[in-house]
């Protein structure tokens, strides 16, 4: 307990070692983790948590050193998480994000850490909130969370982030646009990076149109489409403006509410799937003695299912009891059975 | 609790070019056959100085760090490393290793240094990786 505080506690110092180990403790779950981050949490949400998503390619890191240079002239602390895809042979990865960002070395003001999508599925949106919560206690005035925008665990790791940038270029076809429908879902900003080439005026026409198509009620945000030449910083401090106040609007219309509720609730979820999942596993004792009475004595596969995981919700109200805020009555920490209740 | 097996863990490594030596396709071998062993693998780029190494090392909180050099350099630039290394607030957990061109001679010097390994240009994949794994595996019990 006492290293658990203050592994917290040299993270909201900002020390860069203790940062680091807790995010490879993130990745690997480690156990105690949780009690770490149940300690940040309550130390964290100053920060703006910006995403940027977009095709491999386009720009992102480039982009988000730029962005990451700019904050820093204008004296605000930046958190990098750059996530590339895992190889699905070998499990390993080639993480290149930080070639994009070598500008920023030398910074004690910035810190970067590259993550691989591996790991088990629905791992990696966890992995990156609780890193998102960890720059965020850590005193970072910005973090950016950067990734390819494919698949469905990439989307849902954008949904840690309150601002959604989604980055296009100049020059993709119409297949290529539909494609990003989910992400294109997701986008509070447009961005048309590579700006400097031809086609750039296309792409935002094609962007405005179709935003267009669904225009904002009053009193919701306006997505605007904004250029950028990522490899100069041509149009990233106007970005930067457009980020901020995407950031005042989340705070004035109560939707910053609303996102910061939907990601309590994913968080909840999280740790309540793992408290239960941990106990049904060959090789916890409670579990092999279910599946023993249920072969060998014919006992009933239902009842022991559910007496396994009453069991795991007692044992995890306990454990939680010293780290976190009782749970409220959140209909989307709620399962269908209302088992949960006690 | 569930950490599904220290063992599977990928291993993190940092692969750096340093100064001037504007060469990395050896290193970028390197990273596929590492990264196809199952590990992630973190590419500096080129000409990085010994500070941005160390300090991108102790953010990625990798277990080995790999710095190849071709320019002959590597007394003098592996000295600026341990002397960067020995400034952190606390001794990083990973191993540093060397890669490239240097005569035996400076193999010595260099693992008097601190250098764990020291793999010559001519060194296969295969023992490339089994190195790797090693070093990572002590570097993963200072976790
Ligand atoms: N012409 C042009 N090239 C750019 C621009 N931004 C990035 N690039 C280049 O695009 C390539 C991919 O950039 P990167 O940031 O790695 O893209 P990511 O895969 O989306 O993170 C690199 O060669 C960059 O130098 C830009 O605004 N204009
Ligand atoms: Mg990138």
């Amino acid at each position: 307990m006492t290293a658990t505080a203050s592994l917290a506690d040299r993270v909201v110092a900002g020390e860069q070692a203790a940062i680091a180990r807790l995010l490879t403790r993130i990745e690997r779950r480690s156990p105690g983790v949780d009690e770490v981050i149940s300690a940040l949490v309550r130390r964290a949400g100053r920060a703006h948590v910006v995403g940027v998503t977009g095709p491999p390619g386009g720009g992102k890191s480039t982009l988000v050193s730029a962005l990451a240079a700019q904050y820093r002239r204008a004296g605000r602390t930046v958190g990098i998480i750059a996530v590339d895809p895992s190889s699905v042979l070998s499990g390993g990865a080639i993480l290149g994000d930080r070639i994009r960002m070598s500008a920023l070395a030398g910074d004690a003001g910035v810190f970067i850490r590259s993550i691989a999508t591996r790991g088990a599925p629905g791992g990696l949106p966890r992995a990156a909130l609780d890193a998102v919560t960890t720059l965020d206690a850590a005193g970072k005035d910005v973090v950016v969370l950067e990734t390819v925008g494919v698949g469905q665990a990439e989307v849902d790791v954008i949904t840690a982030a309150q601002t959604v940038a989604v980055v296009s270029v100049p020059g993709m076809g119409d297949a290529v646009q539909a494609s990003k429908a989910g992400l294109l879902e997701v986008a509070d900003v447009h961005v048309v990076n590579k700006s400097d080439r031809d086609g750039a005026a296309r792409t935002v026409a094609e962007l405005t149109d179709m935003l267009r198509l669904a225009p904002p009620a009053p009193g919701q945000w306006q997505v605007p489409v904004v250029s950028t030449v990522a490899a100069t910083g041509e149009g990233v401090g106007d970005l930067i403006e457009r980020f901020d106040g995407h950031r005042a609007w989340l705070a004035d219309s109560g939707e910053g509410q609303r996102r910061a509720r939907r990601t309590t609730a994913a968080r909840i979820r999280w740790i309540a799937e793992q408290l239960v999942a941990d106990r049904l596993r060959a090789g916890h004792p409670d579990f092999d003695r279910a599946v023993d009475e249920v072969t060998e004595r014919g006992g009933d596969p239902v009842a022991a299912a559910r007496r396994l995981v009453q069991r795991g919700l007692g044992a995890g109200a306990e454990d939680a009891a010293a780290g976190s805020d009782p749970p409220d009555s959140d209909p989307a920490g709620s399962d269908p059975e209302g088992s949960a209740r006690r | 609790m569930s950490a599904p097996g220290a063992d599977t863990e990928p291993i993190r490594v940092m692969l750096a070019k340093i100064g001037l030596d504007g060469h990395d396709r050896g290193v970028r071998v390197v990273a596929r056959a590492l990264r196809d062993a199952g590990m992630e693998v973190i590419y500096s780029g080129l000409h990085r100085s010994p500070e941005q190494v160390v300090e991108s090392a102790v953010q990625e909180d990798v277990d080995v760090l790999g710095v190849s050099l071709l320019s002959g350099a590597h007394l003098p630039i592996f000295s600026r490393i341990f002397e960067v290394v020995a400034q952190l607030p606390e001794p990083p957990r990973f191993a540093i290793v060397a890669g490239g061109v240097m005569p035996d001679e400076d193999c010595e010097a260099l693992r008097r240094m601190g250098v764990a390994e020291v793999l010559g240009q001519d060194t296969t994949p295969e023992v490339i990786v089994a190195t790797v794994r090693g070093l990572a595996r002590e570097a993963s019990a200072r976790l």
